[in-house]
């Protein structure tokens, strides 16, 4: 087993063309990430008045769950590297991890709306709304590959001789996490 | 050609290129009227000249879609086509309704056509690029539906591959799209914006996917390289022209009444729309570099790398050029827009549908490793006049563009140029434009002759590696 390791050496998790895609969702991101410090410094009253209106807790919760959600699909890949059983059980875990953001991010969605704010409201929320409801898609997305992913692995679909499949859509669902990570000090703290 | 039906295709190209024509030689009236005002007035307004223009393109670059997809289909789902009879009816009542429409353009005048056409039941002309009568709207809506069902059936009986999963998505979105050339809001900002889900949400999102479609199958049948490579690019490719583009739109509602926030979103996601065209760069030259074999037809393999390369030169960085809200607001609707849409229409559409057209006439023509050398020489000669001269066209619109900006746009309120005496200062360019069109008149007339030349075809291919079962 050592060898299979080592034989694999310090190779790139998962397709190729994924990471091509990840790249460039890194980019739409980014580019975003930018339009959004630009605003920031251009009207910075407006933005701490919105970020005064946002649940800091909340978005501690949801950070939380999308973290462990990461490591247990980290953990998962590990087990079907290893060969040991458990690894859809892991990726269950993790698909309910992330469900804890999903969910407080609705409950968020519909908290401001109710209390008036929306996407036209003033650029600070045209961000805010945007830039989470575009990782929340992301995140669905995730969600959905998670499920496939536990699936094929519970019908033994994969093994640890070819990684590719389950390297791939853990590399995503690193990426919409990271990406997070990102946006949560971004909108919540920072701003 | 490995299927009898696949020869349908050929009468779509055939009335393609017949169209192709006509739009240039309206392209080479309007280039004239630009700087001779009354050139044919009143014969053929500019206005009309306009909508010839553009319409031609836009019906031809479907039929070459068509054809496109009648040759490429049964192929790939290694079957014969569901009827050949339907598709041979849908030419001719789609050719017939088109040539009425531009004879009706050019021989009546457009209230009257309105009129005997009864616009009045459900109005929908009047609008740019969607100037068709209703009925012809309707017409396009059935021909299309039907052309969807023949090659849904032929696709669903044999196998799926990825390029045709790709392709019919592409018209479903196409097909899907067009329904908004029928809804007509009476007020001008909704009308402006739901008319963009069917311009932009064509050239930039579902057309994307038809172009890939067809040059992932043509770079599968002149490289010979694997199948799962190829489609794993253009799975790539599209989800990142889709990201990109369907937000994209957002670009062209800054200034029409929409909210704000487009302002952010349409910059932002269109400053990414040259990606997937870069990509496609990538992966055309990749795929040629790793090919496995040297197939006969440099022609096709010229226009196929041809195309990815104008493509994001014309679509990508000619967009980028004015896509961001802050440039868009000195640019929009200036000759930098006519310069960015000539060369990404060419780059994309055009040289996509001669792509496709290079490389399955020969074969239909039973000439399967293409042409003889003779007539694919000409051929590569009518494509780098043609594309040269778009450049040219492209550049000399671009300069007309910025000048036109800069004194039209820029000055402050009471020192800036009046749009008439502007158009006098930027006359050099429109000239300089009108000689490089003609130089892309005579690549076309080249082009068309290549067809014409015989010879010995091709001999077998030399292959380089294992032949595949699909190349």
């Amino acid at each position: 087993m050592a060898d299979v390791q080592a034989a694999r050496g310090r190779h790139l998790p998962g397709d190729i063309a994924v990471w091509f895609f990840i790249f460039a969702e890194l980019a739409v991101f980014a580019i975003l990430f930018i339009g959004y410090g630009v605003a920031r410094s251009m009207d910075p009253a407006t933005f701490s008045a919105g970020k005064a209106a946002l649940h800091p807790w909340t978005g501690l919760v949801n950070t939380i769950g999308l973290i462990t959600a990461s490591y247990l699909v980290a953990l998962s890949v590990h087990r079907l590297r290893d060969r040991k059983t458990g690894t859809a059980a892991l990726l269950w875990a993790a698909i309910a991890a992330s469900s804890i953001y999903t969910f407080g991010k609705l409950y968020e969605y519909a908290d401001l709306y109710a209390n008036g704010y929306n996407l036209g409201t003033d650029t600070f929320f045209m961000f805010y709304f945007f830039l989470t409801f575009f990782h929340f898609m992301h995140v669905v997305l995730g969600q959905i590959i998670l499920v496939v992913l536990a699936v094929k692995v519970k019908k033994g679909d994969y093994n640890g001789d070819d990684m590719n499949g389950m390297e791939s859509g853990a590399s995503y669902w690193h990426m919409v996490d990271l990406v997070w990570l990102v946006l949560f000090p971004m909108l919540y703290v920072l701003a | 050609m490995k299927y009898e039906s696949q020869r349908v295709a050929m009468p779509y190209f055939i009335f393609a290129l017949i169209l192709f024509a006509g739009q240039i030689v309206f392209g080479l009236i309007l280039g004239l009227q630009y700087v001779v005002g009354d050139f044919l007035f009143p014969e053929i307004p500019f206005n009309v000249a306009r909508m010839v223009h553009t319409n031609l393109l836009i019906v031809w670059l479907l039929f070459g879609f068509m054809g496109a997809t009648y040759y490429m289909v049964p192929e790939e789902a290694q079957t014969e086509l569901h009827s050949p009879l339907l598709a041979w009816i849908l030419f001719w009542v789609f050719a017939v309704a088109g040539t009425l429409t531009i004879l009706g353009y050019l021989f009546v005048d457009y209230a009257t056509l309105a009129e005997v056409t009864m616009n009045k039941l459900l109005p929908t002309m009047g609008r740019e690029f969607l100037e068709q009568p209703t009925i012809t709207k309707i017409g396009i809506a059935v021909v299309v539906v039907a052309f969807l069902f023949n090659i849904a059936m032929t696709a669903l009986k044999g196998r799926k591959t990825v390029v045709n999963i790709v392709l019919i998505t592409g018209l479903v979105g196409l097909a899907v799209l067009w329904l908004f050339s029928f809804y007509n809001p009476s007020n001008l900002a909704t009308d402006k914006y739901f008319w963009w889900f069917v311009v932009h949400l064509w050239v930039e999102g579902v057309w994307e996917l038809i172009m890939g479609a067809i040059l992932a199958y043509v770079l599968i049948k002149l490289t010979g390289v694997d199948r799962e490579v190829i489609e794993k690019w253009l799975y790539v490719i599209i989800a990142m022209a889709l990201i990109t583009g369907i937000i994209g739109t957002g670009h062209h509602f800054f200034w029409i009444g929409p909210p704000e926030y487009w302002l952010w979103l349409g910059s932002v996601f269109s400053a990414l729309e040259p990606l997937p065209f870069f990509m496609m760069v990538v992966f055309a030259f990749n795929m040629i570099n790793r090919r496995r074999r040297n197939h006969p037809n440099k022609a096709a393999m010229l226009w196929a790398m041809g195309t990815t390369v104008m493509a994001f030169l014309g679509a990508g960085v000619w967009g980028f050029l004015h896509t961001l809200a802050p440039v868009n607001f000195y640019t929009h609707g200036s000759q930098i827009t006519a310069a960015h849409g000539h060369m990404a229409f060419y780059g994309a559409y055009v040289m996509i549908v001669l792509t496709i057209i290079s490389y399955a006439v020969p074969i239909m023509r039973g000439r399967p490793y293409g042409n003889s050398n003779t007539a694919q020489i000409v051929e590569m000669w009518g494509f780098w006049l043609m594309t040269i001269s778009m450049v040219f066209i492209t550049l000399f619109l671009t300069g007309a563009g910025v000048l036109q900006v800069w004194l039209q746009r820029i000055p402050e309120s009471g020192e800036a140029m009046s749009f008439m005496a502007g158009q006098d200062q930027i006359a050099l360019f429109y000239w300089m434009r009108f000689v490089a069109g003609a130089f892309f008149m005579a690549g076309l007339v080249v082009y068309l002759g290549s067809f014409f030349i015989k010879g010995q075809a091709s001999p077998a291919e030399e292959v380089r590696g294992p032949a595949t079962e699909d190349a």
